[in-house]
């Protein structure tokens, strides 16, 4: 019992909103304790596991490439390119990506999206862009919605759509698992079984979407263009 | 062959160039946040090399830069937005060549690779296929966009940094919950979570069952911030004995069913920083749960339909 020790204290410092960085050393440390190692071992496991983890950090590689492209004007570029379809507003780019997103991540093509490589350099300029041409300057709070939004969208279209894929990790995971206590299964077998939730995930995005979209249109006073657009008429 | 090795050679040269040009940066030097790119770019390039306590000790010096006084984020952008817009109309549309560089140089070099490991032309690493292609792609992606963007040869470094800089120590988050997740299993954590769960959870009818599992396998991702970590101990503890031993389901839709519910947790929980908090910074979003709180409906929403399917199916 000693050893959930460590998850109260994650728990503890993220409700207390510290920086998770001491936060997560404390837990490791008192976990690490809570199991009998000494102070100096508890420090070469964690090293060690930060070590082989490095892995995970790789991804920043991609920040100098989106740098200069932001550099170049990339964003800009993405909005000006949304706010001349008329037709596209927030919620349905967000959802044409979504399916977009899906789909290439049941194909197994989950590197296509990602949030340094799409998200931030296109899909959030460009979900902006489109309540901006119809809306004008937004507002702090929907500024900051459309921009979680284009986040989330790229997460659950990749977690509903990963899964259809039968190479996947966590379907290797799973036959790997089963096989381990005397089940046989295929891995297409799995996949197959993720194709109810991909759908319900995207019917209930597709719909969450919509909504937000009309909250937006709401909230913000319908359809208006920026008055400059009539003036120049 | 060429595999992680050289890749995070890459990695560690890009965070060392990072914490040069902080000392050296014109007008506001960053001390801070130098010293810390330099202790990841010494992790990186050399992480191998230091032993265990050595990285104990380099994770514990990056914890206290971080926590005293914390990293600053960039005064401000390297170009203004009249220049930008400028630059947007003057590129146009030949801006969208080296972004789609990026992602599609990834898959197809990870497919390639592959095949050409399994045919007994191992140039890179097939199991670090997609690492390997990602750091080609960004190279195949800047000298594409470098010269038809006409950009200036030291730019890909300064603005790399300001991006790595307005992320701050979030960009070691993740790396940082996946050690923790270590030092977790090495303790067993997992394991007295599942017995708890199991005990906790009375599971005596279908439905107490799979509520219990389903409800389980989201709850232990919350906490542990990966459902891959929750998966076996649920499973063991929950979804084979009772769903399928006891009550007769079948495994191949409990097991999918059970990991997808597991997915809906991840979508609730800060514990998985790559996705939740890390675009929360990367967005510049000063609420950084704000990721989490638009994902939450659609993920709770999931869960019950999970629940209510895994009820209907697993008996068929």
């Amino acid at each position: 019992m000693l050893k959930l020790l460590g998850i109260a204290v994650i728990v503890a410092g993220f409700a207390l909103r510290l920086n998770p960085l001491p936060v997560i050393a404390a837990a490791a440390l008192v976990t690490g304790l809570a199991a009998g190692l000494d102070v100096v071992a508890v420090i070469s496991a964690f090293g060690k596991a930060f070590n082989e983890s490095r892995y995970v950090s790789i991804v920043w590689l991609v920040l100098p490439v989106i740098g200069v492209l932001e550099r170049a004007g990339l964003r800009e570029r993405a909005g000006t390119l949304v706010s001349k379809l008329k037709l596209l507003t927030t919620g349905r780019l967000l959802g044409i990506y979504f399916v977009l997103r899906q789909a290439t991540a049941a194909m197994g093509l989950t590197s296509l999206g990602g949030h340094p490589q799409m998200v931030r350099p296109l899909v959030a300029p460009m979900a902006l862009a489109a309540a901006e041409s119809r809306f004008g300057v937004l507002p702090r709070f929907w500024h900051e919605r459309i921009r979680a939004h284009a986040a989330a969208a790229d997460n659950i279209a990749n977690f509903f759509g990963e899964d259809i894929f039968i190479a996947i990790g966590s379907i290797l995971l799973m036959k790997g698992f089963l096989e381990q206590n005397g089940i046989r299964v295929e891995p297409l077998q799995l996949s197959l079984w993720a194709i109810p939730t991909a759908l319900a995930a995207l019917l209930i995005h597709g719909l969450r979407l919509a909504l937000f979209e009309r909250r937006l249109a709401r909230d913000l006073g319908g359809v208006k263009p920026a008055a400059d657009e009539d003036a120049a008429r | 062959m060429i595999g992680l090795h050289e890749v995070y050679d890459l990695a560690g040269l890009m965070f060392a160039a990072y914490a040069v040009l902080g000392v050296l940066g014109a007008g506001q030097r960053r001390w801070k946040n130098s010293a810390f790119w330099a202790l990841l770019a010494l992790s990186f390039l050399a992480g191998d090399a230091l032993g265990d306590f050595g990285n104990g000790l380099l994770v514990l010096a990056l914890v206290l830069l971080a926590s005293l006084g914390g990293l600053k984020p960039p005064t401000s952008a390297n170009t203004s937005d009249a220049q930008r817009l400028s630059s947007a109309r003057r590129w146009g549309d030949r801006l969208f060549v080296p972004a789609l560089m990026l992602p599609l140089v990834t898959v197809l070099g990870t497919i390639l690779f592959k095949k050409l490991a399994a045919a007994g032309h191992p140039i890179v690493d097939p199991a670090q296929a997609t690492l390997v292609s990602l750091a080609l792609a960004v190279i195949v992606s800047l000298s594409i966009a470098l010269p038809l963007l006409r950009q200036p040869w030291a730019s890909p470094l300064q603005e790399g940094r300001r991006l790595i800089d307005s992320v701050g120590w979030a960009a070691v988050l993740p790396q940082m919950l996946a050690a923790l997740g270590a030092v977790f299993a090495m303790a067993g954590v997992g394991q007295v979570v599942g017995d708890l769960a199991s005990r906790a959870m009375p599971a005596d009818s279908r439905l107490a069952a799979v509520v219990a599992y389903t409800l389980g396998m989201a709850a232990f991702t919350l906490v542990m911030g990966n459902a891959f970590a929750a998966f076996p101990v649920m499973t063991a503890g929950i979804g084979l004995p009772l769903i399928v031993q006891r009550f007769g389901g079948d495994p191949a839709i409990m097991a999918a069913i059970g990991m997808l519910s597991g997915f809906c947790g991840t979508l609730m929980t800060p514990m998985a920083a790559n996705f939740n908090l890390v675009p929360a910074a990367l967005l510049e979003l000063p609420d950084r749960n704000a990721v989490i709180k638009a994902q939450l409906p659609t993920a709770l929403l999931l869960l019950a339909f999970n629940t209510v399917a895994m009820y209907v199916l697993v008996w068929r």
